[in-house]
């Protein structure tokens, strides 16, 4: 008999509200942190950050590749600007800007986007961005972090302030469950054990980790032991935990709110491929676009939902 | 600096530019000899700025940002000339594992370079963000930028402009390199920039027109363009050049926009060209 897991949850809250406070906690900390927003400041929570250091705001419009290479030239004269604005626009919209003016440039500029995935909702295919991932981790010298809940993308935000290069840090709009302590601290490129397991290794990230949790908690009513892996940090991946874990388990299930093309999975079938070949169930939006809804019905739809991860472990324990 | 210097100056960046894209069959001459004479008036004459202390950070420092990367070869030899890098590494043009790379970058950590540039349009975004950061530090030193005329048909010069104008950012200084051509044909042809004075005003600028290869014009119009910073709105300097100027050949075309001379069409180049400071 296994003992049944136990995860406690703190609260309920979006991610983006996450950002909020930690950009305006790094803010305090650090008086070379300033933030521009391209007309959603409302909506990025970062109306606390501007209310404090308005001379440390900077509202530019809704002009996202500005934005960007504006971003890129505050860091000359020792600024660590964080560029606020949606998923979709802070990738897609600007990845030329992107390109050349930060990653290649090699400047210290955090890209912090919300609304990622299909939980942004009603809005739609237009909004709901699910190759930003891929397209962030292409990018040489780019960290790329995607945080699990609300108190993770507030310490988040405020880890990466520390960190010298380019950032992508990639948040929510729903309000999802609390379980990161918030006195825990994010180490990136670290990743968090959340459960312990020794039948199936399920590596999620962001809103998907807690779909996860539910996973596991479900595969143990049926005697199987999930070990999950909140892999918060995509780029630099921690190898290290994925080998640990799958020498112990031999199969491994990925979850995210993202394309099954160039995301969490494939940066984890890589390194299966490289070093021990493993089993490997995706749970990832299939080539295909979002629509409009809401987001836990769009969740089940395109097959990112705790059943579908459920399904995903209990096939690839049999491709063991 | 006395304008018959600067001359000498930029006949011996003409003889550089040339000389680079020949050796390596490869580069942008046109654009780069048009921009020969205003790089040396605003390098040699004009900057606050340490060439043999390189920072990037420019604390206290004007900054230069080449918006239209391409013109790689005149920054470069301009760069060298003034002593950001020794002058016989301008050999390296465009070779393998040089830190002259085709268009302008940091990863090779070349002095005098802040910022990668070469996909066009992005360099007054960069300029207005340190444009900022100076403000925030009460560093009044100027930000300078470069931009091909061909290059405002990006979008993101417009956000640019925009915001400029908006936040009041009076420490900026940008300048176009109004010569009429981009690489497939004349800009009217192409995409005619209609009545480019009247956009900037319309989109709030301070505008300034001189002709690019009269250096007391280039030194008198830059003087004035300083002396108008600091209040309340960004300016602009369309300047009239010729693309190719100071090799026959390469004038009066949008022909060597894009293309290197041959070793005769070089020699040919050079005898038009006197040699001043000692070629690399």
């Amino acid at each position: 008999m296994i003992e049944k897991i136990n995860i406690e949850v703190l609260g309920k809250k979006d991610t983006r509200s996450g950002f909020g406070e930690g950009l305006l906690e790094v803010g305090k900390l650090n008086n070379n942190v300033v933030a521009l927003c391209a007309d959603l400041t409302g909506s990025l929570k970062m109306n606390a950050f501007e209310n404090e250091f308005p001379e440390r705001f900077f509202q530019v419009g809704i002009a996202e590749a500005n934005m960007m290479g504006m971003a890129a030239g505050m860091t000359i004269g020792g600024k660590t600007p964080y560029t606020g604005t949606f998923a979709n626009f802070s990738t897609s919209r600007v990845y030329d800007q992107i390109r050349q003016s930060i990653a290649y440039s090699q400047k210290n500029v955090k890209i912090c986007a919300s609304h990622a995935g299909l939980t942004l909702g009603e809005d739609g295919a237009t909004h709901q961005v699910l190759e930003d991932i891929g397209m962030m981790k292409m990018l040489p010298n780019m960290t790329v972090i995607v945080p699990c809940d609300f108190n993770q993308t507030k310490q988040a935000t405020i880890a990466i302030a520390e960190h010298e290069g380019p950032v992508y840090l990639r948040f929510g709009r729903p309000s999802v469950p609390i379980f990161v302590r918030p006195d825990a601290t994010f180490q990136i490129g670290k990743a968090d054990k959340i459960i312990e397991g020794s039948d199936v290794t399920i590596i999620a990230c962001g809103h998907l980790v807690w779909k996860a949790i539910e996973a596991a908690q479900a595969l143990q009513e049926k005697g199987i032991s999930a070990e999950v892996i909140n892999m918060h940090t995509i780029k630099p991946l921690d190898t290290n935990a994925i080998l640990e874990s799958i020498a112990k388990t031999g199969c491994v299930v990925t979850a995210e709110e993202h394309m099954m093309n160039g995301g969490l999975g494939d940066s984890v079938a890589q390194v299966l491929s490289r070093n021990t070949a493993t089993p490997q169930e995706y749970v990832a939006v299939d080539d295909s676009f979002g629509e409009s809804g809401k987001p836990a019905d769009l969740l089940a739809k395109y097959n990112i939902d705790t059943p579908n991860i459920i399904e995903a472990a209990l096939k690839v324990i049999k491709r063991k | 600096m006395e304008a018959q210097e600067l001359k000498n100056i930029a006949s011996q960046v003409r003889r550089d530019i040339v000389r680079m894209v020949s050796a390596v069959s490869s580069g942008h001459p046109g654009g780069s000899l048009g921009c020969a004479d205003f790089l040396t008036v605003l390098y040699f004459d004009k900057m606050k700025h340490d060439p043999r202390n390189f920072k990037m950070d420019a604390i206290n420092e004007d900054v230069f940002y080449l918006s239209n990367g391409h013109i790689s070869p005149v920054f470069y030899s301009v760069l060298a000339r003034c002593g950001y890098f020794p002058v016989p590494e301008l050999s390296g043009f465009r070779i393998m594992s040089s830190r002259l790379q085709g268009h302008p970058s940091t990863d090779k950590g070349l002095p005098g370079i802040r910022m990668a540039s070469g996909s066009l349009g992005q360099g007054l975004s960069c300029a207005l963000g340190t444009a900022e950061t100076k403000k925030l530090n009460n560093d009044d030193s100027i930000v300078y930028t470069l931009h091909g005329d061909g290059e405002l048909q990006e979008g993101q010069i417009w956000e640019a402009a925009m915001y400029a104008s908006a936040k009041n950012i009076d420490n900026v200084i940008a300048t176009i390199d109004y010569n009429g051509r981009q690489i497939d044909g004349d800009c009217d042809d192409v995409l005619s920039l209609g009545n480019l004075a009247q956009k900037w005003n319309a989109f709030g600028w301070e505008v300034l027109e001189m002709d690019g290869h009269n250096i007391d014009e280039i030194k008198s119009t830059m003087d004035k363009a300083k002396s108008m910073t600091g209040n309340g709105k960004p300016i602009v300097i369309i300047m009239k050049t010729e693309m190719g100027q100071g090799v026959d050949y390469m004038m009066g075309t949008h022909k060597w926009h894009g293309s290197a001379p041959n070793e005769e069409q070089l020699t040919d180049a050079l005898n038009q060209l006197e040699e001043t400071l000692g070629d690399y």
